[in-house]
């Protein structure tokens, strides 16, 4: 990444806007991707995302606003976007009565990949989802690392830069999602530029940058590592109390708590300030008949972030555009 | 048989317990979906059985639920034997599959109002139920949307209150949160403890290990079989060796400098960190010599705790080199 020339950016993004009759699906969103870039699309049901990733492969037309992608316009050249992009959604990607081989030649068909290129690229993604051996299986009979994997190969034939990954590892075994994402981490090495959408926090992780979207706005963006150092307003703790119900109850009612959730045979709580809460949080448990045995101080996790962020943005009516 | 069985203190434990299964097994012509599995759970405990897709959690689950009768082994839930008292036992669990079954073309209030007709619940209580669970799940105003303009998160909602409409003591759940963002999703487990709360008990299946934590046991389920069972802290805790962080301008070049460095069990490029796993965390200003050694520019060192797919990666591994 450091080797790009600043100033090129696979993917613009400025004052995109969907409108769909009154509803603004998205309203007014910007960001640049650089080549290489492993970026991650965060949000609710229906925030936008898939809305932003459907303009970005050429299928959907923006209200206003603009997209680059590969220095292709979106609204002007549809066509020559969607070849220089890969789609993979684990789920509808693959036809599962055809062979592992039929796949592949399906997916060259489609995008044009045909005569030698396609032997080389097909034999390449064999090798690469370690299929080789496999190629006349009827993809219903493989296990599902293997299938993501087949899915990987048909996405990127036709060598795009940019790929755009809809919860990619869903039910994959932890294994093989290791082994795919260190498949895509070389891909980004090489230049290639990818888009993951997901509500798992298991492949946010794997993101360069994260862009939050909560009704039709970006409404976060950074490095999960920055965002979850940065992003979170106070300090969160885990507390051992029993009982569970009660604490809670107490918990809420506490000055400078700003949350508390349960987690199993533990509580989440954020407070504005660890040290005051460390020093004064027992004590008021205590006083409501709670019995605190634990109580540190803990790193949020990013969905610890991204409740947050959205849940202090719920309906504000009257709010200035 | 003594006489007194009334001065016995405790009712034996088999009795007690929610779920008991014992050499639990399913087989589909030549695969084994289920193999050998055995388990206890409280009353009152949300049990997770976790693993991805092909583990055996949605078999193990239709089990529980009567839904399919057992190769061999047993299972007994809310004191029925789910093979000999199959229908008793449905009069006392809910169970929720995958895609649960919701009319579409009916309102939300008009599939609530079809579940309440069918598990038999009572006007007054499902009036009172319906609406607490609705306004629970922030779906309150929706009460007259049809069931098919929805979104997947919303839909997994609705399914949830339809198989709460009537209270049962244990509820079995398969990959309820799939597709459902984490505000909903976070809803969704608000409601599960506050049925806990009740006494109900809870056996929850995910694909996702960060969802587990929030169970008070967990199952890790690989190929039909367990791997590991015991609590999210208990599990971490016998993990083997320590997770450490480097963070990095330049995380690749990080990882190839110390994969094989010693007492390095393995290291994992994740987006812009390298997640080593080490025998020891007393290693790191050996591998912080190291990095300087090999002129790779690294930020920070730090010990983290391992997450749930760490520990899940490492009893694979020890699994696999124990019966290789």
């Amino acid at each position: 990444m450091s080797s790009t020339p600043p100033g090129v950016a696979s993917v613009v993004v400025e004052r995109l806007v969907k409108r769909f009759g009154a509803f603004t699906a998205v309203d007014g969103v910007s960001f640049g991707v650089e080549p290489g870039e492993i970026m991650g699309f965060l949000g609710p049901n229906g925030a936008g995302k898939s809305t932003i990733i459907r303009m970005l492969c050429g299928l959907l037309r923006p209200t206003s606003g603009r997209a680059l992608v590969a220095g292709l316009d979106v609204a002007r050249e549809p066509e020559a976007v969607r070849q220089h992009i890969g789609y993979m959604s684990q789920r509808f990607s693959l036809y599962a009565d055809l062979t592992v081989l039929e796949n592949l030649r399906f997916f060259g068909g489609l995008y044009g990949v045909e005569g030698r290129e396609f032997e080389a690229r097909s034999t390449w993604a064999l090798e690469m989802a370690g299929l080789l051996d496999r190629k006349s299986a009827l993809t219903s009979e493989l296990a599902s690392g293997w299938k993501q994997r087949l899915a990987l190969g048909c996405a990127v034939l036709h060598r795009p830069p940019i790929l755009f990954l809809d919860e990619p590892t869903s039910g994959v075994d932890p294994i093989a999602r290791r082994a795919f994402w260190e498949l895509i981490q070389q891909m980004a090495a090489m230049g290639v530029t990818v888009f993951v959408s997901t509500h798992y926090m298991d492949e946010a992780e794997y993101c360069h940058r994260i862009a939050l979207i909560h009704r039709g706005r970006l409404v976060g963006l950074g490095a999960p590592e920055t965002l979850r150092h940065h992003a979170l307003r106070g300090a969160l703790l885990e507390l051992v109390c029993e009982p569970i119900g009660p604490a809670l109850d107490a918990l809420h009612a506490a000055p400078g708590v700003f949350d508390a959730a349960v987690f199993g045979s533990r509580l989440h709580v954020v407070v504005a300030s660890a040290e005051r809460a460390h020093a004064e949080l027992p004590a008021q448990l205590a006083a409501r008949g709670v019995r605190c045995t634990g109580i540190r101080t803990i790193e949020p996790s990013l969905e610890d972030v991204f409740v947050q962020q959205l849940g202090a943005r719920e309906p504000q009516p009257g709010s200035p555009p | 048989m003594p006489a007194s069985t009334s001065a016995l203190p405790v009712p034996p434990a088999e009795v007690a317990d929610a779920v008991v299964v014992e050499a639990l097994t399913k087989r589909f012509a030549e695969v084994t979906a289920v193999d050998r599995l055995g388990f206890r759970v409280a009353p009152a405990e949300i049990f997770g059985l976790v693993g991805p897709d092909g583990a055996g959690k949605t078999t193990t689950l239709r089990m529980l639920a009567g839904v399919l009768v057992p190769d061999a082994g047993s299972a007994s839930v809310a004191g029925c034997d789910v093979v000999r008292e199959a229908e008793l036992l449905k009069t006392r669990i809910s169970y929720m599959p995958q895609r649960f079954g919701l009319y579409e073309d009916l309102t939300v209030e008009e599939n609530i109002r079809f579940y309440a007709d069918l598990f038999g619940t009572e006007r007054r209580t499902r009036e009172e139920r319906a609406s607490r669970l609705l306004a629970a799940s922030a779906m309150g105003e929706f009460r007259r949307r049809l069931a098919g303009q929805l979104s997947g998160g919303m839909k997994q909602k609705l399914g949830l209150t339809c198989a709460l409409i009537h209270t049962p003591r244990v509820l079995l759940l398969d990959e309820p949160t799939t597709g459902v963002d984490p505000v909903s999703r976070r809803d969704f487990w608000r409601i599960l403890y506050s049925l806990v709360d009740e006494g109900v008990t809870v056996v929850i299946s995910t694909s996702y290990l960060d969802e587990a934590e929030r169970c008070h046991r967990l199952a890790l389920l690989r190929g039909g079989r367990l791997l590991l069972c015991d609590t999210p802290a208990n599990l971490k805790s016998r993990m083997r060796g320590e997770v450490v962080v480097a963070t990095s301008p330049r995380p690749r070049a990080v990882r190839d400098a110390l994969a094989r460095a010693p007492g390095v069990l393995g290291a994992l490029l994740v987006g812009t960190a390298v997640h080593l796993n080490v025998d020891d965390a007393a290693r790191i200003p050996a591998l912080e010599g190291a990095l300087a050694a090999a002129g790779v520019p690294c930020d920070s060192l730090l010990r983290v705790e391992p997450t749930m797919e760490d520990l899940f990666v490492s009893a694979v591994r020890e699994a696999e080199e124990a019966a290789p």
